[in-house]
């Protein structure tokens, strides 16, 4: 079969989910492309090949009012000629269109200097296998969609609130090959549900994201929302202060979240990394260990990197000491380091990135974070976070959808919702229990497994009229 | 392209639909950055599909592919109906939409020179000058520049017997010098932050901006910057430069007055708003001398939310947001419209891609010219700070309190800048902050800045906005909170 008379899906008259091109398949567009562009005489050349299926069901005042779906293959073409690279992508794969990116990713390349750092395209890996495409979740129809959004609006309106939210489905797979005879596959699936209660004019939420859409139970999320909007109503304003806080995952995911590019080795070579002259230092709590690994169950994504190298566990930080960094084959160079598989997709000015943060956890539970606070905070979920100061690691943000006091032991009451300055580097020196580690999903950062966390003297500059 | 939209109008008619509109849509991009005189991504793009957006059983259902033949044409159409159905079985009320007419039009973004018709190596020289500028200058740790351009055709139908064809090619380019001493990372960008300057013209944007002389302006900026005193923390006055106030419109106007997150739609995710529809020609926004006008017509200027028609087939408009101080209105669609009530859609439904559902977006949210001069302005004033050039933004999901810091500041004594202050910032509540405009500079100061990197929506979408703004005053704000020793933990 051509690349051209692929069959990349099957549908029916009936909302049954698409299915993703076969293995076989993404491996003709990569071959084709190869092919073609050996007969351009291009010296190597490197296939990207993404395709995505994915559905989403959004609701709000309690009844669905969006429902989308997409389907979509690009290829992105990189040539290097004379030392020099630059990519193209198109979503059209006959032979036509893959001559005519070939091309156009040539002519880039030929408008521009050559490059001294260029490397040669890496040679056939070994890749160890990560299962993370789940069946049942692949399944999933706008039907089962629809169903679990009615249900929970269900328990809003028995309540007297008013249900928002998300549930998607979907699945996405990726092939690299390359002309030195790389060859790296992988597909997923994905699921997410995410929902907020609102009760006058309070709110909560609660999300949850897996490959597997059986990890959670939306009905149980759309209770626990519910049952902590009923607790968010009537806040009280306190002042701005310091505070100790009790951070949910979400809520530490969202901030830590935005330490993952101060690990890139390129950017401590282009001297905007926080780690700058911190190398080996107690930066952070001795409670604080950092790994990224692609292959912690409870992670999602690609054993392996934008050039296709397998990616490798790393200890960033060892004991609040950050000890390691991750490295494309670029900056590994540079460094005198071997690559550690995390490079971006070339050409790229960024380099490199650790994508699956998993943290130390530790063994305390919510509920004894609480018990154990004199008077703190509870924090459900941060919005809107953005960088201040990118050496002291300062964000701002805000609370929001259940901020609660937290006196003598007990969840005394409503707060309304705060803006904080913080530093990071301060609030992991601060951090006095921590809970298990987790897989956490909040609306700033990507996926990570990070646990709760009690932090001492956060900063809480200014409070809102909500 | 009007085969395949006449096939999924069609298709989706005989499987049900009550009202059907789609999106063919081919899109072209070109990114060129450079770092520290090296290239580094240099890339194209190009992207083809369709989107079908479908009434079935009163609710809606999307779908979308790209497989424009008559087997991928009618499968999505038959999906968008299928997912619409299941829809109908949890909806709320059935959708209705305020009347529009029919269009049939072909309209192109004036442009002089194509993006794509100048040599590569033209617009790298002048990314790589730039850069070599930015690098003379000692202590400057890193540099970086882009450029980025943008054409897309789109063909829209729809089952009222709108055939609408737009054409729109927008440009943009941005520097930025870094600089890393002791404990501190400084920058400066031009002419604006996180990207640059875009806008809905050709390389003649490029040409405009002057790239070279301002790289090392800004690189001495951002070294000077380690020398500077520290931005206190205290009330005052406060004046902002344009393109900073620009992000001030697009966070504390453009986003609240729009009518999905006022009707709880946005809820979950972008939030909602205080501008609930009891405050319509109630609210007492801003201060007397404040306008501003939600303008998506080539008249308002060549910005990133100027067009002929909307995504839902709504010829572009003006609206009026704030009227001598007092709210007018919002950003609304034609369900939106018609569920408060309103005759008519304001046409600002908009999408990032053949595979992505039209939602309501901010077009160009401008605050329009004053009377003053910027000289005058600074002349006039006693004590105060002069901040310039995002570096930050934050603001809560209701949209009243937020805070921003940028590049740079300049403190003003006696009517004159007398020094440069590093780490500004100000924060405060979104109609206390408008109420507290006393002076806005006059046209020869007012630039359609172009944000090119909106977020909204699941699946997140992402939009280029525009917003005209001159600098400006505002008294008794509160400034310096973001640096506070508090936040730093010292």
């Amino acid at each position: 079969m051509s690349a051209s008379s692929r069959k990349r899906a099957t549908r029916t008259s009936s909302p049954s989910p698409i299915q993703l091109s076969s293995e076989r398949d993404l491996r003709k567009i990569i071959d084709t492309t190869l092919r073609l562009s050996k007969s351009l005489g291009v010296e190597e050349t490197e296939v990207h090949v993404d395709e995505v299926a994915d559905a989403l069901t959004r609701f709000a005042n309690n009844g669905i009012h969006q429902n989308v779906a997409e389907h979509g293959l690009t290829v992105a073409i990189r040539t290097v000629f004379e030392g020099r690279t630059a990519r193209a992508t198109t979503n059209r794969v006959e032979e036509d269109s893959l001559r005519a990116t070939i091309e156009g990713a040539l002519s880039l390349a030929a408008s521009q200097p050559k490059n001294p750092l260029l490397l040669p395209m890496p040679g056939r890996q070994e890749y160890r296998r990560v299962n993370r495409f789940i069946k049942s979740t692949a399944a999933i129809t706008p039907d089962d969609r629809a169903q679990a959004v009615r249900r929970a609006c269900d328990l809003a309106l028995q309540h007297g609130q008013v249900a928002a939210g998300i549930f998607s489905t979907g699945q996405a797979q990726t092939a690299i090959g390359n002309s030195r005879g790389l060859l790296a596959v992988y597909r997923d699936t994905h699921a997410e549900f995410s929902i907020t209660m609102q009760e006058k004019s309070s709110a909560s939420w609660a999300k949850s994201n897996s490959a597997d859409v059986r990890n959670f139970d939306t009905q149980k999320l759309a209770a626990r929302a519910s049952e902590k909007a009923r607790l968010a109503v009537a806040p009280k304003e306190l002042p701005a202060g310091r505070y100790t806080v009790i951070l949910e995952p979400s809520a530490v995911l969202d901030l830590v979240g935005f330490l993952f590019y101060d690990f890139a080795a390129t950017a401590l070579q282009d001297k905007r990394s926080c780690l700058n002259e911190r190398m080996g230092k107690q930066l952070f709590g001795k409670n604080i260990s950092i790994y990224d690994d692609a292959y912690h169950p409870l992670q999602l994504g690609a054993p392996f990197d934008g050039e296709g190298l397998p990616r490798q566990k790393v200890h960033l930080v060892d004991r609040g000491v950050p000890r390691n960094l991750v490295y494309s084959r670029n900056s590994a160079k540079v460094a005198k380091k071997s690559p550690t598989g995390h490079g971006f997709m070339l050409p790229n000015e960024y380099g490199e990135a650790p994508l699956n943060l998993v943290f130390d956890g530790g063994n305390s539970s919510l509920d004894e974070m609480i018990s154990s606070t004199d008077r703190g905070l509870l924090v459900t979920r941060l919005w809107y976070i953005r960088e201040v100061d990118p050496y002291e690691k300062i964000m701002t943000g805000m609370t929001r959808d259940g901020l609660f006091l937290v006196e003598k032991g007990k969840v005394a009451s409503a707060v309304r919702n705060f803006r904080f300055n913080q530093s990071l580097l301060e609030m992991l020196r601060n951090v006095e229990l921590l809970g298990p580690a987790v897989r956490a999903t909040g609306e700033e950062a990507f996926e990570m497994v990070v646990p709760a966390m009690k932090v001492r003297d956060f900063h809480f500059s200014e409070v809102t009229k909500f | 392209m009007y085969n395949w939209t006449n096939l999924a109008l069609e298709t989706a008619r005989l499987r049900g639909a009550t009202y059907t509109d789609v999106r063919v849509m081919h899109q072209r991009q070109r990114d060129l950055t450079t770092k520290n005189g090296k290239v580094g991504t240099l890339a194209q793009s190009e992207s083809i599909g369709l989107g079908i957006r479908v009434l079935a059983g009163g609710a809606w259902g999307f779908a979308s592919t790209d497989r424009l033949t008559r087997e991928g044409v009618e499968s999505c159409a038959i999906q968008a109906v299928a997912i619409a159905k299941a829809s109908a079985s949890a909806k709320r009320n059935d959708v209705v939409m305020a009347d529009e007419q029919p269009y049939v039009d072909s309209w192109q973004s004036p442009f002089r020179k194509d993006p794509f018709e100048i040599p590569l190596e033209t617009q790298l020289a002048l990314l790589l000058d730039a850069d070599a500028e930015m690098r003379r200058v000692k202590g400057v740790t890193l540099t970086e520049t882009d450029m980025q351009f943008r054409k897309s055709d789109s063909w829209f139908a729809s089952s009222i017997g709108s055939r609408i064809h737009q054409r729109k090619v927008t440009s943009g380019c941005g520097i930025v010098a870094t600089s890393f001493k002791g404990e501190e990372i400084q920058k400066r960008s031009y002419p604006n932050s996180f990207g640059g300057q875009h806008a809905l013209l050709g390389y003649e944007l490029i040409e405009s901006l002057d790239l070279v002389k301002n790289a090392a302006i800004i690189a001495e900026e951002a070294v000077a910057l380690h020398s500077a005193a520290q931005c206190p923390e205290k009330k005052g006055t406060l004046l902002l430069g344009g393109s900073q106030l620009g992000l001030q419109i697009h966070e504390s106007v453009g986003h609240p007055i729009e009518l999905d997150r006022v009707l709880g739609e946005e809820a979950n995710f972008a939030g909602t708003s205080f501008l609930t529809l009891d405050q319509v020609n109630h609210l007492k926004y801003a201060s007397d001398i404040v306008n501003v006008v939600a303008d998506a017509r080539l008249e308002h200027g060549p910005g990133l939310g100027t067009f002929a028609y909307d995504d839902e087939g709504v010829p572009a408009q003006c609206t009026k947001i704030i009227e001598d101080g007092q709210f007018r209105g919002y950003l609304s669609n034609r369900e939106t419209a018609r569920l408060i009530g309103l005759d008519r859609s304001s046409g600002t439904m908009r999408t990032e891609g053949w595979n992505r559902l039209p939602i309501i977006r901010m077009t160009n949210v401008s605050l329009l010219p004053g009377n003053w001069n910027l000289d005058d302005l600074i002349e006039s004033t006693d004590e105060g700070i002069l901040m310039e050039t995002n570096r930050s933004w934050s603001i809560d999901d209701r949209r009243y309190q937020f805070q921003f810091s940028t590049e740079i500041g300049w403190e003003i004594k006696g009517g004159k800048k007398v020094r440069m202050l590093k780490n500004p910032s100000y924060s405060g509540i979104t109609t206390e902050f408008w109420n507290s405009c006393d002076a806005i500079c006059n046209a020869d100061h007012w630039t359609l800045w172009g944000t090119p990197n909106c977020g909204k929506g699941q699946p997140m979408q992402t939009m280029g906005t525009g917003h005209g703004a001159s600098p400006s005053r505002f008294r008794n704000i509160h400034i310096g909170a973001a640096f506070s020793e508090q936040a730093a933990g010292k």
